[in-house]
């Protein structure tokens, strides 16, 4: 098992959160999410210009065998979303943690404090 | 298990979906060489009896009184509606008939003939396991223990010994390549299966897998594409149905259903089974409706996914027969959406079953 990335935060539907200078937090989902899921057939991406709240389901990956749901782990708007997924989803199964999704334009950073931290998400897929 | 598997529970019993590889990979690896499979879940049953051929015709339409002695067939025990039971292979071997039926259906497929064939011995073999060796390189791993199995026809049977373990060959499958489904008894399978993961060419392969390609060869799979309410004739295995049930000549079909059956033939039935590709990239999955564009609903998806040999989603299901040309463009309903989605002839891949 890799080293979690100690600067991410993480939510338990596994999805990791990295905030800029400039409020804008960038999500993708764990190296654990992905290999529960398999091979990554489709990634559906929010629509930029949506506004989301934490916890909101907002994009859905679809695996061979299934198709799951991800959460924004933080609320706002979606500015941006990695358009390279849309070829190539396999991507995110090479490199959960470079593959993000999309970035929020967040309202509120202390709403990462919700989060866990590193150490906090492997205590709870390894539990 | 030591392979890195990724388990799951299936018909009661704990089954890999993948292994290390996932789920692409192993796919791809047994249509490009091959790919071994466990699949002892299934239910191997032992029919015996006098003239047993004539009794297997009374529940299923294959004309099994007439299936030569190692020939195997694909057919269905039916229901007074006319539907499936269970889809199952029947070989003759000689001093009875072996046939191996779904994982799922088992029970019900035991307790069907034991109901109906009273005048035979019915009995479950439960020590005995399946393997399935497919791919275009089958044949030359088998060969390199068996060397007569290279010669095996197609839907046919042999008694042999791999290594000493005594065994039954048959060259069949359900991935629409060349391959071979090889019954060993449970005591030896493990020696058997990591004999042929040893050779360079092979490959473990899970349930996901075993999905991917039956779905982009176009075959049924049970509780899926077909179940108790499906006509053979919907389902468009007109085939199963032997032909001397058919035509001027016809002999009396005393199979459950068969007057139901013999009235689609000759009327066809209102709706039919047929393939599905999706313009886009988004898989359409079993349950999702399907849409004409007019926006009348004119059918439902019963299989569907990913099909890595053709590199798009792939569905099937049974539309309205006024629909279900090859090239009709339709829509599928996926999360309260519509997405373009196009009938294509089955299968997605061509079948390369041995000559």
């Amino acid at each position: 098992m890799t080293n979690l990335p100690t600067g991410l935060k993480y939510a338990e539907s596994h999805e990791w959160a990295d905030l800029d200078e400039q409020n804008i937090v960038k999500v993708g989902i764990t190296d654990h999410a992905q290999e529960e899921l398999g091979d990554l057939v489709f990634i559906e991406l929010p629509e930029i210009g949506n506004r989301v709240s934490a916890g909101e389901q907002c994009a859905v990956v679809e695996s061979v065998k299934a198709a799951s749901d991800i959460y924004s782990p933080v609320s706002g708007v979606i500015v941006e979303v990695n358009g390279a997924l849309l070829d190539s989803p396999e991507k995110v199964n090479d490199d959960a943690f470079s593959a993000w999704l999309f970035s929020v334009k967040i309202d509120n950073a202390d709403e990462l404090e919700k989060l866990m931290d590193a150490d906090g998400y492997n205590a709870m897929i390894n539990a | 298990m030591e392979s890195n598997a990724r388990m799951v529970e299936f018909a009661g019993y704990e089954m890999p979906v993948h292994f290390q590889s996932g789920i692409i990979k192993e796919h791809c690896h047994t249509r490009a060489h091959a790919g071994l499979f466990d699949i002892s879940h299934m239910g191997q049953i032992r029919v015996s009896g006098d003239n047993v051929g004539t009794s297997l015709d009374r529940l299923v339409p294959g004309d099994i009184s007439n299936l030569q002695l190692n020939r195997q067939r694909y057919t269905w025990l039916t229901n007074d509606q006319g539907g499936v039971i269970d889809d199952c292979m029947i070989t003759n071997r000689g001093d009875h008939l072996l046939i191996v039926a779904n994982a799922s259906r088992k029970k019900h497929v035991l307790n069907h003939l034991k109901a109906n064939l009273i005048e035979c011995s019915i009995a479950e073999l439960k020590d005995r396991a399946l393997l399935a060796l497919q791919g275009p390189k089958a044949s030359k791993v088998i060969e390199r223990f068996v060397p007569k199995a290279k010669h095996l026809p197609f839907m046919s049977s042999a008694s042999s010994s791999i290594q000493g373990a005594d065994c039954i060959m048959n060259r069949c499958g359900y991935t629409g390549e060349d391959g071979y489904e090889i019954m060993v008894h449970s005591d030896q399978v493990e020696e058997i299966a990591r004999l042929f993961i040893a050779q360079k060419e092979v490959e473990p392969i899970g349930l996901g897998a075993r999905d991917s390609l039956r779905l982009e060869a176009g075959l049924c799979l049970y509780g899926h594409d077909i179940d108790e309410n499906t006509s053979p004739i919907e389902a468009g295995l007109d085939w199963v149905i032997a032909k001397k049930y058919l035509g001027r000549n016809a002999q009396p079909a005393i199979f459950p259903g068969a007057n139901k059956i013999l009235r689609d033939i000759r009327e066809r039935p209102v709706c039919k089974r047929v393939g599905l590709v999706s313009e886009g990239r988004i898989p359409v999955r079993e349950g999702a409706q399907l849409f004409n564009k007019a926006g009348d609903i004119v059918g439902r998806v019963t299989s569907g996914g990913f099909g890595p040999t053709v590199n798009s989603p792939v569905a099937m299901g049974y539309l309205n027969t006024k629909f279900a040309q090859p090239g009709t463009l339709l829509d599928a309903m996926v999360r309260n959406r519509l997405h373009p989605i196009s009938v294509v002839n089955l299968p997605f891949v061509p079948h390369h079953y041995h000559k």
